[in-house]
């Protein structure tokens, strides 16, 4: 893959960020904007492929908006950036926002399937978008899909029902399947499971664990234990600003700055 | 140190007042004949719970005594012709033969063909509104919009009259009948009164209607699923098809709404629509409504059948545009309760 080493080469590793041997996305310099506030500083991240990335931080420290940058979601509610995303060896901002997407697929905090949509329709939305129709194909990504996001054995007698039929933690392993079925290369992940019960939580975290084989996962989550469960990388996000970036397991044992300790430890957030 | 007592004190002296307040404001006698009527409730609170719950049940009286008043008010055209009465297209004050046939024919086809031009203006302006507009825009025409609703309908009467109907006489008859020779929908000569418009003067009032509240109702649709679609890699006009998808049943009521408007709607219609009471298939020939034809010949009545056979064609009127408006308001009511 030349892509890669091209994009370690634009990429400078500064000396405290972990290194990767295989880099998806890079971010140099990333600000964003509303109108004329600036709620991301300067931020510059590699984000390594087939791993998780976790982001986490307070309310309000851009780590939200910080994912709705990577596949330009961010310019949908009117915001913009400055500063570059490498994706595939090019800016994103210069690649078509609509086929950026599908490769970097997105999933919500609250579970949003289609409600006048059918289990089966929800699956394919992106697929018959893109004006994709074969019936055998659809129905072979469909299964595909839902045995991916751990839901085909809950759901395959009432693909036909409404979308908005079943269980919260159901619907969101639908927009997990849903999002899988359009091949993206990255999942991206905002605070999926922060509307969910205990039980459904446990089951998107032992799915996203499956996922990251095949796909590279960057999760934002205000819950530190799932950040310490399901992520390889973890990025904590303060203000704005990238305050600390590295392993996971280096971070919840010995975080290097005093903020990400006083974080991770509950003294504030 | 000091101060600080200062301010305590005062603080307490605050809460006993409001204490005793509270003391003196007490049901005192729990045993009293009010009391047992009461219950928990408080008194205030039980007036202004049944007062307004009387003023709610008055409306609702008033529409049945306006129905049960027509009613009572048209039996002598009910008894005489019966169903006859909706089905026949005699309309003889002289002889006293009524058949409103030829006004409800009116009524409706110049309310559908309203519909016809307004459905599509109205929801392509509520999705440019709600989807595409920046908002320095979309507020501006926003108010415009709903200012066409406002504008009292003799106003589009007239409008009409000096405007829209030469410009049919001399410009578009002319040409439809140049274009289309064969056509049955263009015969006759081309007054400019007629039909078309009055379908034109109808769509143009219904339009405001169609588009704020289908506009309202695209704006129900919560942006979590504008989102799904975009992160699926949706294009602008993929994104608004999943949400007129979702609107569906709020945007029939919305349209339905706009029916309702069309049907009852009196002054301009009969302004430009030429009142005679025929069933032609020709849009250039002139026609007539309900609420024209109860206008018109109301202070002409002369005999008491004549005006029973108003007050019925007033009463097919408000059947028909009350069951339409409940079937709209369901429609919409449904499609907004769902996102909440």
């Amino acid at each position: 893959m030349t892509f890669n080493t091209k994009t370690n080469n634009d990429f400078e590793v500064k000396p405290s960020h972990p290194r990767h041997d295989s880099v998806k996305i890079s971010v140099n310099n990333l600000s964003a904007y509303f109108g004329k506030t600036k709620v991301l500083k300067d931020i510059s991240i590699a984000i390594p492929e087939k791993k998780v990335l976790a982001i986490i931080g307070p309310s309000g420290c851009g780590k939200s908006t910080f994912l709705r940058s990577l596949n330009r979601m961010h310019e949908v509610v009117g915001g913009t950036i400055t500063g570059s995303i490498i994706f595939d060896g090019e800016d994103i901002m210069k690649q078509d926002p609509v086929y950026l997407r599908r490769k970097i697929g997105m999933v919500f905090q609250k579970p949003n399937p289609f409600p006048t949509m059918s289990i089966f329709n929800n699956v394919v939305a992106g697929l018959k978008l893109n004006g994709f129709h074969n019936k055998k194909a659809l129905a072979e990504i469909v299964e595909k899909s839902l045995i991916q996001a751990a839901l085909w054995d809950e759901v395959k007698d009432i693909l036909h029902k409404s979308g908005a039929n079943i269980s919260g933690g159901q619907q969101q392993r639908l927009c997990i399947a849903r999002t899988i079925a359009v091949n993206p290369e990255v999942i991206l992940m905002d605070e999926p499971a922060s509307a969910l019960d205990p039980l459904s939580t446990t089951k998107i975290e032992e799915l996203i664990f499956e996922l990251k084989k095949d796909y590279t996962i960057v999760i934002v989550t205000h819950n530190m234990q799932q950040a310490a469960r399901v992520s390889d990388f973890t990025a904590f996000f303060y203000m704005g600003e990238l305050i600390e970036y590295s392993e996971t397991k280096k971070m919840f044992v010995a975080p290097v700055k005093k903020q990400t300790e006083d974080y991770i430890t509950g003294r504030f957030g | 140190m000091l101060n600080n007592s200062a301010e305590n004190s005062n603080i307490n002296e605050s809460f006993v007042k409001i204490q005793n307040f509270f003391k003196k404001n007490k049901r005192k006698d729990t045993s009293s004949f009010l009391n047992k009527i009461l219950g928990n409730k408080n008194l205030g609170d039980l007036i202004f719970e049944k007062l307004t719950l009387l003023f709610a049940v008055l409306v609702f009286l008033l529409v049945i005594f306006m129905g049960w008043e027509m009613y009572s008010h048209s039996i002598l055209s009910i008894k005489k012709f019966g169903l006859g009465f909706l089905v026949s297209s005699t309309w003889d004050p002289y002889r006293e033969i009524f058949g409103a046939l030829p006004v409800i024919y009116g009524t409706l086809v110049s309310s559908f063909l309203a519909l016809l031009i307004a459905v599509p203006l109205g929801i392509s302006v509520a999705v440019f509104l709600s989807e595409l507009a920046p908002s320095w825009i979309e507020k501006p025409l926003s108010f415009l919009t709903e200012l066409l609703a406002g504008i009292p309908s003799v106003i589009y009467g007239l409008w009409g009259i000096f405007v829209l109907v030469p410009w049919l006489r001399d410009t578009i008859e002319p040409y439809l009948q140049n274009e289309f020779p064969n056509s049955p929908f263009f015969q006759g000569a081309p007054y400019g009164f007629g039909m078309l418009a009055g379908a034109i003067i109808l769509s143009i009032m219904v339009l405001p209607i169609i588009s704020s509240i289908s506009r309202d109702i695209l704006r129900s649709v919560p942006d979590t699923q504008r989102e799904a679609a975009y992160a699926l890699g949706a294009t602008k006009w993929e994104v608004t098809k999943i949400v007129l998808g979702n609107a569906k049943s709020g945007l029939v009521g919305a349209i339905m709404l706009g029916l309702g408007r069309a049907i009852g709607e009196t002054m301009a219609v009969t302004m430009v629509i030429g009142n005679r009471a025929q069933i032609s298939a020709s849009l250039l020939d002139p026609s007539y409504t309900m609420a024209s034809a109860v206008a018109n010949e109301f202070t002409e009545a002369s005999s008491d059948m004549y005006l029973n056979a108003l007050i019925e064609l007033a009463l097919v009127l408000f059947v028909i545009s009350i069951i339409i408006n409940i079937l709209a308001h369901l429609l919409v009511w449904s499609t907004e309760r769902k996102w909440k």
